[in-house]
Formats: C-alpha cells, sequence, structure tokens
C-alpha cells in the first residue's frame, strides 16, 4: 500500500480488539434496551423535555376587542418598524372619525418574526405567537389577511422582558 | 415411510421451492426493517414505526417506491452488464439456499420429503461453489456503470471475496473432517448424535463467523460499498429495482451465511438436549418443532449481523486484507493440521465417533481458542500497514537518539 496512515501510537497494553469489540457490542446492546428519545411529533407536539418557549415568536396574531373588531387603530407604527417591510397597511377611517385598518396583511415569507411590530404596537393588537406549525397547499396562503389574522387561535407571545431577563 | 419419486418428486420439489423462495423473500423483506429499527433502537431512536402497526408494512412500502421509481441507465454505462449485473448478484444468494435442511423429514401421502429443496450428495460444496458466483453480480456492477467508485467498489468486492473464501473453505474442511462427509444432512446428523460442532471446532467457527461477515459485504467489511468512502460503491448508478436486486441480495446472502453457520456449527434443526427430534418415527410435530428450532437460530444470526453493524466500524481495506490473509487463512490452515492430527490421533486410540470423541476435541478447541483470542487481544494482529510504519518511526527514533 503506498499511502500509509498515521496513528497514534498507544501502548500494545491499552490496545486490544476482542475487549474492544465485545465491550462495543455489549454498549450498543444497552442502547438497544434503552430509553428511547424520538418524539413522535403529530401525536405528540410536547413533552417534558420539549415545550415552546413563552417567548417564542411564530405566526402572527391580531387582539380582537369586546365587539369582536380588531384592536388595530391603523396608526401604522408597525409598517414603519417592520425591518422586512412585510406588513402591508391601508388606513381608514369611519364617520365617527375613529381609525381602523382597511387592509391589513402579513406576507410570513417575508416576515423575519423580529417581534418589533409586537413591541411597538401602542394598543397591543398585533402580536407574534407561540406556533410552529404553518403548513399550506399554496404560497398565497402564507399572505395572512387581517380575517386571518383575527382567527388565529394561538398563544401570543410574551416577548423578551428586560426586567425578567430568564423569562421566570 | 420411502422417499418421494416419480411425478410426484417433481411436484413436491416444485412446491418446496415455492415456499422456500416465498420464505426467503419474506424474511429479507422483515429483515430490512428489523435492521432499520434494530440501527434506531441502538441509537436511542425508535426507527421507521410509521407504516402499519409498528412500521410493519414499510417493506412493502419500500417495494412499491423501488418498483414505480425510474430506471436509470446511465449513457457511459455497458447497457448488457449493467442489466446483467443485479441478477447475477442476485441469482445465486437464493439458490445457495438450495441445499440447506431447515427442519426434519416432513411424512406426506407421498412418502417422506426431505428438507434441502435438493438434497445434493455434494451439499457443501455445492454451496462454496454458488455463494462464491455472488461476487461476480458486484464486479460486474461495478464495471459496467464505468463509474470510479463503482469500479473501485466492485475491485474491493473481488479482492475481499477471493480472500475470504479461501479461509471461509479452510475452517469448513474442519467440520468436513468431523463429518465425515459433504452432504448437509449428514453434518447435522453427526451433530445430533455428539455435540453441535460449535464446540469441538471452536477456532473454526470464529474463523468461518468472520469470513462470513466478509462474504456477504457487511459491516464491518462492507468496503464494497463504503457510503463515506465510495457514494454507494459498486451499486451507486443503480435505481429502483435494479438497486433493490442487490439489497435483495444482500440480505439474502445473510440469510444464507446465518442458516450456513447454523447448519455447521449448531447442529441445524436439531433442538438441544433431546434425542426426539431426530430419531424416527417422523411426524409432522417434529417438523414443525424443528423448523421453528432452525429458524429460531438462524434469526439469532441474523441478528448478530443488525447488531455488529451499528457496532462496529468500518476497516480499512490494508488491515481488511491484512486480517484475511495474514491473521485469518493460517488460523484456519493450521486449525485444520490440529483437527486432522487430534482426528487421527483418536481414531489411532480406538475411540469411535460420538459425545466422548466430541468433547475430547472440544476440550482442545476451546484452549486453543481462548489462547487465539487471548494472543489476538494482546497483540495488534490486524494493525496492517499503519503498524508496520510504526515500527520504522519507532526504529527511526531509536536510531536517532543514538546518534545523538
Amino acid at each position: 500500500v503506498a499511502i500509509t496512515v498515521r496513528t497514534l501510537s498507544r501502548p500494545e497494553s491499552e490496545s486490544s480488539y476482542v475487549r474492544a469489540t465485545l465491550q462495543g457490542m455489549a454498549l450498543t446492546f444497552k442502547h438497544l434496551l434503552a430509553k428511547k428519545w424520538t418524539m413522535q411529533y403529530p401525536e405528540q407536539t410536547s413533552g417534558p423535555d420539549w415545550t415552546l418557549s413563552k417567548r417564542w415568536r411564530g405566526t402572527h396574531r391580531m387582539a380582537v376587542d369586546a365587539n369582536g373588531k380588531a384592536k388595530c387603530v391603523a396608526c401604522g407604527l408597525c409598517p414603519q418598524i417592520c425591518p422586512a417591510n412585510c406588513i402591508k397597511l391601508i388606513p381608514g377611517e369611519d364617520e365617527k372619525g375613529n381609525r381602523y385598518p382597511l387592509v391589513y396583511e402579513i406576507d410570513e415569507f417575508r416576515c423575519v418574526f423580529c417581534g418589533y411590530c409586537q413591541e411597538v404596537c401602542p394598543e397591543e393588537a398585533i402580536h407574534v405567537g407561540v406556533h410552529y406549525e404553518n403548513a399550506e397547499y399554496s404560497r398565497d396562503g402564507f399572505v395572512y389577511d387581517l380575517e386571518r389574522l383575527m382567527r388565529q387561535p394561538h398563544e401570543v407571545s410574551s416577548l423578551w422582558d428586560p426586567s425578567d431577563p430568564r423569562g421566570e | 415411510v420411502n422417499p418421494v419419486t416419480g411425478d410426484a418428486f417433481l411436484w413436491i420439489s416444485a412446491v418446496k421451492i415455492v415456499v422456500v423462495f416465498g420464505l426467503l423473500l419474506t424474511l429479507v423483506a422483515v429483515w430490512t426493517l428489523v435492521e432499520r429499527r434494530g440501527a434506531g433502537f441502538i441509537q436511542n431512536r425508535l426507527g421507521p414505526n410509521r407504516v402499519g402497526p409498528e412500521g410493519l408494512f414499510q417493506p412493502v412500502a419500500d417495494g412499491i417506491k423501488n418498483f414505480l421509481k425510474e430506471e436509470t441507465l446511465p449513457p457511459f454505462a455497458d447497457r448488457f452488464l449493467f442489466v446483467l449485473a443485479p441478477m447475477m448478484a442476485f441469482t445465486p444468494a437464493l439458490i445457495t439456499f438450495a441445499v440447506v435442511p431447515f427442519a426434519a423429514p416432513l411424512p406426506t401421502p407421498w412418502g417422506l420429503v426431505s428438507t434441502p429443496i435438493a438434497d445434493l450428495p455434494i451439499g457443501f460444496l455445492y454451496i462454496l461453489a454458488i455463494s462464491s458466483l455472488g461476487v461476480y453480480g458486484v464486479v460486474l456492477a461495478g464495471w459496467a456503470s464505468n463509474n470510479k467508485y463503482s469500479l473501485l467498489g466492485g475491485l474491493r468486492g473481488s479482492a475481499q471475496l477471493i480472500s475470504y473464501e479461501v479461509s471461509m473453505g479452510l475452517s469448513a474442511v474442519a467440520v468436513l473432517v468431523l463429518a465425515g462427509n459433504i452432504t448437509m444432512n449428514d453434518i447435522v446428523e453427526r451433530q445430533q448424535q455428539s455435540v453441535w460442532f460449535v464446540l469441538p471446532l471452536f477456532v473454526a467457527f470464529c474463523t468461518f463467523l468472520v469470513a462470513s461477515f466478509a462474504e456477504t459485504n457487511r459491516l464491518p467489511f462492507d468496503l464494497p460499498e463504503a457510503e463515506a468512502e465510495l457514494i454507494a460503491g459498486y451499486h451507486t448508478e443503480y435505481s429502483a429495482m435494479k438497486f433493490a436486486m442487490f439489497y435483495l441480495a444482500e440480505y439474502s446472502n445473510m440469510i444464507t451465511a446465518s442458516a450456513l453457520m447454523v447448519t455447521l456449527f449448531f447442529g441445524g434443526w436439531d433442538i438441544p438436549f433431546t434425542a426426539w427430534d431426530n430419531t424416527p418415527p417422523w411426524t409432522v410435530l417434529k417438523f414443525a418443532a424443528t423448523f421453528v428450532a432452525f429458524w429460531a437460530k438462524v434469526l439469532g444470526f441474523l441478528f448478530a449481523y443488525v447488531w455488529v453493524r451499528w457496532t462496529l466500524p468500518r476497516f480499512r481495506f490494508d488491515q481488511l486484507m491484512d486480517l484475511g490473509w495474514k491473521v485469518l487463512l493460517p488460523i484456519a490452515l493450521a486449525y485444520v493440521m490440529v483437527i486432522a492430527v487430534a482426528v487421527w490421533g483418536l481414531e489411532a486410540a480406538g475411540l469411535r465417533f460420538g459425545v466422548g470423541y466430541a468433547l475430547v476435541l472440544s476440550v482442545l478447541s476451546l484452549a486453543l481458542g481462548g489462547l487465539l483470542l487471548w494472543g489476538l487481544d494482546r497483540n495488534r494482529v490486524i494493525g496492517g500497514s499503519a503498524s508496520r510504519q510504526r515500527e520504522r518511526w519507532r526504529a527511526q527514533a531509536a536510531r536517532a537518539r543514538g546518534a545523538a
């Protein structure tokens, strides 16, 4: 063989093939019977060793007031602060002078889930959610309109609180 | 009850072929699943358990997938050999099993049906001849693919099989010396009369075990397909059913090798500690019991294949050759001599073949085996070129020290 491989020179007394093989076989057999760590996902979405953090920032949710209308007042802060430019807001105004969003769409594909929209919102209307199952049959499905955002049932993110950095 | 003759022999043989073929392929299918789930369990995972209860239909899903996938034929491949190679791998893997007796004879209204499909008087020679044909599939696949990785895989496959075939044959010669015949049924019968040959021929069993792992291209000897080095080795260019044929061949080879080890060293279909199962009159119950005994032993070895695969890392090629030619071959050769001399001595002492005869050999063999394993454990016998290089480095270092 032309190529030689430089190996660590172990003392002869430490090198063993038979014992090492048997030890390895015993080890793998122990693992064969040991506890399995697999989480069976669609049936089981969380376990003692795997839960979503309350600070998880997932797909958005629009908070709804007592009358079933969106809390959003179309102030325009969230599209302003959004670093990914994924929020489309067209403000409207009713006869009493209350502002409301005529169009409110979030492109979840563009979104980077920074959570700035939730932080900046003066009305606590738009939130990022504790949620990760976002499959859709078409790409259009990822542009969430106001209706969709209001319908989202999942919990909202608590975000990171500087006064409680460890989330306790 | 007389053996089956005439027309009945023909169609009973046909039935046996269908049954054994079905049995083998079912076991292959089940074992692909056992392998994957075993891998999972050893790695603290669950493995594929989605298709059907506990993943039982996974092999069916795999089969359907392989049937429906596109058959690729690379433009640079040798068309004829490329198509021929999977068949060359698959056929010998299955027909080797034809001479293995897997249960006690079955009494039927047409006569006594012996369990090997073909009760060849040259049973063992047939196995040696056919099982080494399988390497043509590997070599042809590597060559016909016209791909450097495939070719390397094929070359490695041929080198490996030729090397280990020798020690495999030699370690089996020890069995033949003791059995006095090469008919598989006689080898089993001899073990039923005395003890399982694993005891009187312990060293031969060890070499046979290692050699049969190498013969089936299983880890730690899976150099022909070494994923990390050769993509997939000889079957890199294959897809769909042609790939599945190689896969089936690998698992059928495993089953045949396990069945061989059981037949040669673990008493075949013998049930230990009782003579009930191997004395006439033959009944259906005896057939069923010995059938279960045989397949239980085979499954044990098949599990060992899976277990070893997920435990041991792959040999380097030079280590593989070293182990084959410098360790296994001398051991097997020397052991045949030892056994032949011992048998000659025992015959000269007037001892007849039986339990006592086998026990004397057992003591001898276990002592030799213990010594051998101890020696292997102490000295790095399969060190290969690196160990030789290390000696050179040490010599250089010593010279340098001497000069200084």
